[in-house]
């Protein structure tokens, strides 16, 4: 047919037999829905909100809506003397609770003058990295079970378990210990722990390597995590993005080597970075590996400590915790190395009262998060699911 | 299954009451909404993860607050979230039940005291039949709070209000203390 | 017995006042947390820009902004923690401080875009505006709560939609 003219959206045609016909054309537009993921969702780990506004299945811009879980952590730090928030900071990141005492502890000690004892250092040592690996292990669960693989979350939340045994063994709860005090450790190791634990450390190693084959090697996890949710590295560093987020981007950052706090200087592990080789640098899948390594990695650490560990004649895990906690005047930001990245805490204490004046967690998942409205440009719907589930985000410390 | 296959293939025919028929079903496929908020909410992962199995018991957490019949409540509500609470608790289909789970979540937890933004126990906004203490409950415990919402259940009956069956549950249930100490004077007795 | 980190703060330090001169406080040379203050606090877009671009400093990561309550003083206040992450190694911190009614801060959210949702948050707890910030409405609270939680003089509101709020 041959085209005479366009009027508007419409054209009119001449058939090959002579006769004009009007063709209309309209172009299939759509329009913009705004699409409410949350507060209560399967998928979103906690309560979080995710305005979408999207076009069809392309999310235009998702952006996250916080505070269903404030609980007003700053507020009670203010009215609670120093031993008394670490039940507090506990319960911010409550998957790895160890941690999270861990790098409170070391801020507070900063502006004390006490000396922690070896072994109570190592002590520390092998619950935060226990810890870390089950955090991960939640992590990797959920994030396979929000993909659709239900296997690998009860396979994660079996060898959880047994970390969970051990550390209720020796510090009385399954889930938030209030162990890491300032100045020392609650408990010492109960009679057979060590033996436990690396009898732990020698179940996992293969458990772990099971785990990658189920997800790393699985064609489907592969093709809904590679190439999403690209981060590159000068971006992550400006938006204050830290731990596996950064390494997965190819930042060779850990606050373990960095700082060198406790006695990782000590240590020998490798900062894990991926290399490029299953994943794109900066992508969901990058994330997810690096979790993936770092178990492997905390097992190594956890049996150096396990061999280096001096004796525990004639030790008291809380000897050298001060009767009073009454730090000096002063101003601290201390920070430790959190599963999800840096957790530090700014404390300014007036150096006559037990309580802080003011004591700010400086979460890591709240960082992290706060790229979501970038990333989730562009992607389709279930993109968004895989990467939130890359990001590892806990509520409980993105809104403290 | 034993006394029942032992009762069908005795007589082929069993009696009971429609009331019996329909909590034991009722009570053997509780689906819960599983509403976990916080901290609370991993334990009751764990507790339907394999080592504490809660599919055994015919439980299966569902996300939708309309294919459920029991919410439970696991972590901190917050001001923000309490609206949303009662929106998905009227979501629910009836018969329903409400379990709290938790400390913050009965009364408030340990942020009773300075917590401006934490709701002081999630029964000032929804009417609660099970409470499980404990920060966070043990796996064991959240069971034995799930056994008790099915005791009540057990309790029911056609015509019976909810108050009117908390109350029977709470005459039929055995006072712990008691038994305590009657074995405790047995055993200073012997 | 001068500590590492008081050395480099002294370095950076001076390389920032030579541009900028008296905006900026003497270092306070604790040796936890050494910080300057931001005596000028129109300037301190600028001096961020500067820390943040600057080829001897290239601070590139916040770890921290928080808002601080200076009742004694009658002000509120911010304490940013930079860091040169993977360049120099250097860390320091950087206070501003305003009036408690009406204080307003220069944002720096198109400095370090970690600085978006913490000066939200720092509205949120304080009630301390940022210009220029694209966004500033509370982030944690509800919209219409009444009060900031974080002052030192915050009294709780009774009810909050017809729910009691103490104990």
């Amino acid at each position: 047919m041959q085209e005479l003219g366009k009027v508007e959206q419409a054209s009119v045609r001449v058939t090959p037999d002579g006769e004009n016909r009007i063709v209309i054309e309209k172009d299939l537009s759509s329009e913009e829905m705004i699409l409410n993921m949350g507060p209560q969702h399967p998928s979103t780990h906690g309560v979080l909100r995710l305005e979408c506004r999207t076009d069809g299945e392309v999310v235009i811009e998702a952006e996250p809506y916080l505070g269903y879980l404030h609980r007003c952590f700053e507020k009670h730090a203010e009215m609670t003397d120093y031993p008394g928030i670490v039940p507090y900071v506990d319960r911010m990141d409550y998957l790895a609770a160890m941690n999270s005492d861990f790098a409170y502890a070391i801020a507070v000690e900063k502006l004390l003058d006490i000396e922690i004892p070896r072994r109570v250092e190592f002590l520390r040592v092998i619950v935060a990295e226990l810890n870390r690996i089950a955090s991960h292990l939640v992590a990797i669960g959920t994030y396979a079970i929000d993909l659709g693989a239900f296997t690998p979350f009860l396979f994660c939340f079996r060898d959880r378990e047994h970390i969970m045994s051990l550390l209720e063994w020796t510090s009385g709860a399954r889930m938030l210990y209030n162990y890491i005090l300032i100045g020392g450790v609650a408990y010492d190791f109960p009679r057979g722990f060590v033996e436990r634990t690396a009898e732990f450390v020698n179940y996992f190693r293969p458990k772990a390597v099971e785990l990658q084959k189920l997800l790393t090697e699985n064609e489907i996890f592969v093709k809904r995590t590679r190439g999403i949710g690209m981060m590159p590295a000068d971006v992550a560093i400006n938006y204050g993005w830290s731990g596996p987020m950064l390494r997965g981007s190819g930042v060779e950052w850990d606050l373990r080597r960095v700082d060198g706090y406790s006695i990782y200087p000590e240590l020998d592990f490798r900062v894990c970075v991926p290399d490029g080789r299953f994943s794109d640098i900066g992508d969901s899948l990058s994330r997810h590996l690096v979790r993936a390594m770092e178990m492997e990695e905390s097992l190594n650490i956890i049996e150096q400590c396990l061999d280096r560990m001096p004796s525990p004649e004639g030790f008291d895990p809380r000897a050298a915790i001060p009767k009073r906690i009454r730090p000096r005047e002063g101003e601290v930001y201390g920070r430790a190395e959190n599963p999800r990245g840096e957790l530090g805490f700014y404390i300014q204490s007036d150096g006559k009262s037990t309580k802080p004046v003011r004591c700010k967690a400086r979460s890591s998942c709240f960082v992290n998060l706060s790229a979501m409205k970038e990333l989730s440009q562009g992607q389709l719907i279930p993109d968004l699911v895989a990467i939130i589930g890359s990001i590892d985000i806990v509520l409980g410390e993105v809104d403290r | 299954m034993g006394l029942l296959d032992a009762r069908i293939t005795k007589h082929n025919v069993l009696v009971t009451s429609v009331d019996n028929v329909m909590n034991w079903a009722r009570l053997s496929s509780l689906w819960p909404m599983g509403f976990g908020l916080a901290c609370c909410a991993i334990e009751m992962m764990a507790t339907n993860a394999s080592n504490y199995d809660l599919e055994r018991f015919g439980i299966f957490p569902r996300s939708s607050p309309r294919q459920s019949d029991l919410m439970i409540v696991a972590g901190t509500v917050t001001m923000k979230m309490a609206e949303r609470v009662v929106r998905l608790y009227e979501q629910m289909p009836e018969p329903r039940y409400v379990l709290s789970m938790g400390s913050c979540s009965n009364c408030g937890g340990p942020y009773w005291q300075h917590g401006y933004h934490v709701l002081k126990g999630v029964d000032r906004v929804i009417p609660v039949d099970v409470y499980v203490p404990g920060c966070p409950p043990r796996p064991e415990a959240l069971i034995g709070g799930l056994m008790k919402v099915q005791e009540l259940i057990r309790m029911e009956q056609i015509g019976l209000s909810r108050a009117e069956a908390l109350k029977k549950l709470e005459e039929k249930s055995v006072d712990p203390g008691r038994l305590i100490e009657e074995a405790r004077k047995g055993a200073k007795a012997s | 017995m001068i500590s590492p980190a008081v050395e480099k703060a002294r370095v950076v330090w001076s390389v920032i006042s030579e541009k900028f001169g008296d905006a900026v406080s003497p270092l306070d040379e604790n040796p936890t947390m050494p910080f300057f203050e931001v005596t000028r606090p129109e300037l301190w877009l600028d001096i961020a820009l500067f820390m943040r671009d600057n080829p001897k400093l290239r601070f590139n990561y916040m770890a921290c902004l928080s808002g601080v309550d200076y009742p004694e003083e009658g002000k509120l206040g911010i304490v940013c923690n930079l860091e040169s992450l993977g360049e120099h190694g250097y860390t320091i911190a950087v206070k501003v401080k305003c009036d408690r009614e009406g204080g307003v801060i220069p944002s720096v959210s198109r400095v370090w875009k970690t600085a978006d949702w913490h000066e939200r948050e720092a509205y949120d707890m304080f009630g301390m505006t940022f210009s220029g910030h694209q966004d500033m409405r509370r982030i944690l609270c509800p919209e219409d709560w009444e009060g900031f939680p974080l002052r030192k003089d915050y009294q709780v509101q009774e009810n909050y939609h017809g729910i009691k709020v103490p104990y």
